[in-house]
């Protein structure tokens, strides 16, 4: 069984989580080989193959050309699985992949199931096993799913091309903007979720924060719909925060945001919703309407 | 300017599910359903667009599933979407993200739209496949992840949003198929005017067997919680007995409350 898996370069700079694609693939017992759009510099620690097209040539973000790409070392080593990351780039580029090898696609698979793939579907409320039909098998993983393992070794690197022009310009990055509080030092954060209902009801969460000697973040709802600055939101797109204690008022603990948060010294999850997938990673979870509970635990503490 | 909107009815995140009959997917009982969250970005962005040139476009909306979508689809028109298209299949979710994409592209190739939008992922599938898979199918330019949407003279020019908070910008040509992710737009919401004139708009009803020739590359073959890693504390019950023991723990596990 061989996985050709497809790394990623930003800057010119391997990106470190590509080493995730290496634990997949011997939790799936494969063989391996790799394909990645970057330069010398960026080469993975890996002893196998790496077919490297240059960024210089092809741009780090052209999925027309990339996909062509993926398809010339596809053709090479005939592989049985293509492995993305369930990422910007992943999830931009896999579907084309398949379009274009006809292929079967599996998106964000957090675990190997028999005969198939486990990935969240409802939120991350629930998981769904699904059976791919035909050959190759397209997947993207879901960051941090599968631990990263670092093979080691110096790559053979084998050049890459692909003829023809993207339809899709590049324009350049444009880095994040942050102003406000740095969350990163904080010791106590208390966030603000779309379950806080709206902007008015935001002093209860700040009131909490104050008690507790902390500061205020936010899941991204609370910042795309203007209630908070950008430079307050936790996870992916956000900031990457551990505090000793992370207080979720009405979030639902979508990956993205855990992304951000589930390192976190103590995790204090308030929400109305049981099953809300944050119970997974909460140290509590105490079941209440926000607006109840929040102004009831800032009063007791201020006694 | 031709413009199609693709949307998806959902159910409230906030549901409890339970597996259907077959155990592949969720049993629709007692489920409340509302526009795929992602789609709404759409439809704000094509009737933005609209706006911007004059009222010129033509917005089509386009669904793929049982007889409740048309709600959805209402929802859409009362935005400011002009006409819309059903595609009706009470069986739309045991399609594959492929199979969608096939039925979507197979009624939008004769019509030959300018620009398509369609949200990121939809909030109970979320394959991120539908979107791409469409534009692969057409031939047409397409990207991802869309934050900030400009339009001038035939050229896109986007903002996809990358991890970290790093953005990408893209320009592309019509036709061209844009993704649309949270923060793009503020989805209004449909006045009691609009509403009423929504509905004297054409909702087309077709078949999905007119326009599904693909078989599906991926079999559903389970569906069900995920294991509880357990661990964490649930508190329930009384807000004063819940916030004397959530302090409780505090004090006993952490070092943040004296
Ligand atoms: C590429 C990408 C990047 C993203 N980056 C980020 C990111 O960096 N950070 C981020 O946060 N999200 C990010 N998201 C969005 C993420 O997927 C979720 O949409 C978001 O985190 C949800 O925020 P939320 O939990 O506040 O809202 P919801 O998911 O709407 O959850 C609200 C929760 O509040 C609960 N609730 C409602 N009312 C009450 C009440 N009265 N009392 C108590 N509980 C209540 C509900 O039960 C629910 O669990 C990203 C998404 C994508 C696709």
């Amino acid at each position: 069984m061989k996985a050709l898996l497809v790394g990623e370069c930003r800057d010119g700079k391997l990106l470190e989580y590509s080493y995730e694609l290496f634990g997949f693939a011997s939790q799936l017992g494969a063989e391996t080989a790799m394909v990645l759009v970057g330069n010398d510099a960026a080469l993975p620690s890996y002893g196998g193959t790496v077919y490297l097209a240059e960024a210089g040539k092809y741009g780090e973000y052209n999925p027309d050309l990339h996909k062509r790409l993926v398809q010339a070392a596809v053709e090479r080593e005939k592989p049985d699985y293509v492995v993305f990351l369930h990422t910007s780039y992943g999830w931009d580029l896999a579907p084309r992949v398949a379009a274009l090898l006809k292929a079967p696609q599996a998106s964000e698979v957090v675990a190997l199931a028999e005969g198939g793939f486990e990935r969240p579907c409802c939120s991350q409320k629930m998981r769904q096993v699904v059976k791919p039909v035909g050959s190759p098998v397209v997947l993207t993983l879901q960051g941090g799913a599968f631990p990263a393992l670092v093979p080691g070794g110096t790559p053979q690197k084998q050049a890459l091309d692909a003829e023809g022009e993207g339809r899709t310009e590049f324009l350049g990055y444009e880095a994040a903007v942050r102003k406000g509080v740095d969350l990163t030092r904080a010791e106590i954060i208390v966030s603000a979720g779309r379950g806080v209902g709206k902007k008015e009801n935001l002093p209860v969460i700040a009131e909490l924060a104050k008690a507790l000697g902390g500061e205020v973040g936010a899941s991204r709802p609370v910042v795309d719909s203007g209630w908070m600055d950008a430079g307050a939101q936790v996870g992916v797109t956000g900031q990457t925060v551990s505090p000793k204690l992370y207080v979720a008022c009405g979030i639902s603990g979508a990956i993205q945001h855990l992304a951000g948060m589930k390192k976190s010294g103590f995790i204090v999850a308030i929400n109305k919703d049981k099953d809300a997938p944050i119970g997974e990673v909460a140290d509590v979870l105490v079941v209440a309407d926000v607006m109840q509970f929040v102004p009831a635990l800032t009063a007791k503490l201020a006694k | 300017m031709k413009i199609l909107v693709c949307v998806k009815q959902v159910p409230d995140m906030e549901s409890r599910f339970r597996p259907d009959a077959a155990g592949v997917w969720y049993a629709e009982t007692d489920l409340a359903f509302r526009v795929n969250e992602y789609d709404e970005y759409a439809i704000e962005q094509a009737v933005l667009l609209k706006e911007q040139l004059g009222g010129e476009p033509e917005i089509t909306l386009l669904s793929v599933g049982p007889d409740r979508v048309v709600e959805a689809i209402k929802k859409g028109l009362a935005m400011g979407a002009d006409r819309a298209v059903h595609v009706r299949d009470p069986e739309s979710h045991l399609k594959d993200p492929f199979q969608i994409a096939s039925i979507i592209a197979a009624y939008a190739k004769g019509e030959e739209f300018d620009l398509i939008f369609t949200g990121m992922q939809s909030l109970d599938r979320g394959s991120t496949q539908v979107g791409v898979a469409v534009a692969e199918a057409l031939g047409y330019a397409c990207a991802t992840t869309v934050v900030a949407f400009e339009y001038a003279d035939g050229t896109v020019t986007v903002e996809r949003e990358l991890e970290g908070g790093v953005k990408g910008t893209v320009r592309l040509k019509a036709p061209a198929l844009i993704t649309c992710q949270l923060g793009l737009n503020q989805p209004r919401y449909p006045t009691l005017p609009n509403i009423m004139k929504a509905k004297k708009k054409e909702v087309n009803v077709v078949p999905v067997e007119q326009l599904l020739q693909q078989e599906a590359r991926l079999v559903l073959a389970q569906f069900s919680a995920p294991a509880k890693k357990g661990g964490g504390v649930i508190l329930e019950g009384d807000v004063a007995d819940q916030v004397d023991r959530l302090i409780g723990i505090l004090k006993d596990k952490t070092a943040v409350l004296r």
